[in-house]
């Protein structure tokens, strides 16, 4: 597995270095414009990835608001591909030390909720926020993010919003509105 | 008659004959440095308790039952192993980040919990691997100042 992901790696890199070069060659025609906007692209790009990560986050935890085993567990898997395709290139080494391990834990955890009941799945949730808020941290998000917390579930449990308005993932219809919003997250 | 007869002989042979497909055995000499116990402070009752229970499945040690050696018994246990280690590996532990201990760490807590861990497979013939509902809340209270320390 280990080796699987290393030689990934190694092919997106070679990949990255190999458009870059492209362009660099563009640029030497084109002069300072091309420069620009390559550097926006380049941001752009990194952008859909995460916003890919956190759009199957948001249909997980609208799947469990809703109660809903099997939608979740579709997000479930969808989110093991997207964290998967995440291209970490343009962070630093130490970030990326960083996002690899949070990709880990997160890749465990979606992969427990695509193929578990309800309950489990929730207690999943719960450590795939963490590593999802830890992520947001370091790769920002496109939009103003809401961190939630419902004191109730397993001692206090949080998760992400993109709305204000509390809607529980923990508890679902059985406690909609249990919780309140602790902190909110400035898109960047 | 004759039917059931030529039956039985080749479901003899075939039993005979998978007996000579080896098995890979989860069995080592030395305790790693990565140990759970050995970087841990683990009070002894809950040392046993884990070797006994968890250290089967989720170590590179299995303390191997006779019934082991006959086919397809072999096979069902080296999966579960497989599967185990591929969860939680207390020989590795300390190779873990600690994001990554507290998420084992909270795992190891809610199994128990739940009473989904040990397997009932495995208890139905260990039946010292089992929690007294005492064991269980020493383990997990320990389990839980663990996770609360990292």
């Amino acid at each position: 597995m280990k080796n699987l992901k290393m030689s990934i790696a190694a092919v997106l890199l070679l990949a990255v270095s190999f458009t870059n070069a492209q362009e660099k060659k563009k640029m030497n025609h084109d002069h300072g414009d091309m420069k620009m906007d390559h550097s926006k692209m380049s941001t752009m790009k990194s952008d859909a990835k995460t916003e890919a990560i956190l759009s199957d986050y948001f249909n997980l935890k609208n799947a469990l608001v809703a109660d809903d085993t099997k939608k979740a567990a579709q997000a479930g898997s969808k989110l093991v591909a997207s964290i998967k395709a995440f291209d970490m290139s343009s962070y630093t080494k130490e970030q990326q030390e960083e996002l690899a391990d949070i990709f880990e834990d997160a890749t465990e955890h979606a992969e427990h909720i695509s193929e578990s009941a309800i309950d489990h799945q929730r207690e999943h949730f719960k450590t795939l926020s963490k590593d999802i808020t830890d992520m947001v941290a370091i790769t920002g998000s496109e939009t103003t993010l809401y961190e939630q917390f419902c004191p109730m579930y397993d001692k206090g449990s949080a998760w992400l919003s993109t709305s204000k308005e509390i809607r529980n993932p923990y508890y679902g219809s059985r406690m909609l509105k249990c919780g309140k919003v602790q902190k909110t997250i400035q898109n960047r | 008659m004759r039917i059931v007869k030529i039956i039985a002989i080749i479901l003899l042979v075939a039993f005979v004959g998978i007996q000579f497909i080896p098995t890979t055995r989860n069995q080592s000499d030395t305790v790693p440095e990565t140990d759970f116990m050995l970087v841990n402070n683990v009070p002894e009752n809950i040392q046993n308790k884990l070797q006994v229970s968890c250290y089967d499945c989720h170590s590179n040690n299995t303390q191997y039952p006779w019934y082991n050696k006959i086919q397809p018994v072999a096979w069902f246990l080296e999966d579960h192993i497989k599967e185990g280690k591929a969860e939680l590996n207390f020989s590795k532990w300390d190779s873990l980040s600690n994001r990554r201990k507290v998420s084992k760490l909270r795992s190891i807590v809610k199994q128990i919990e739940a009473g989904e861990m040990p397997l009932d497979s495995y208890t139905l013939i260990h039946k010292e691997a089992a929690f007294s509902e005492e064991e269980a809340k020493e383990v997990i209270n320990f389990m839980t100042q663990l996770k609360d320390n990292l």
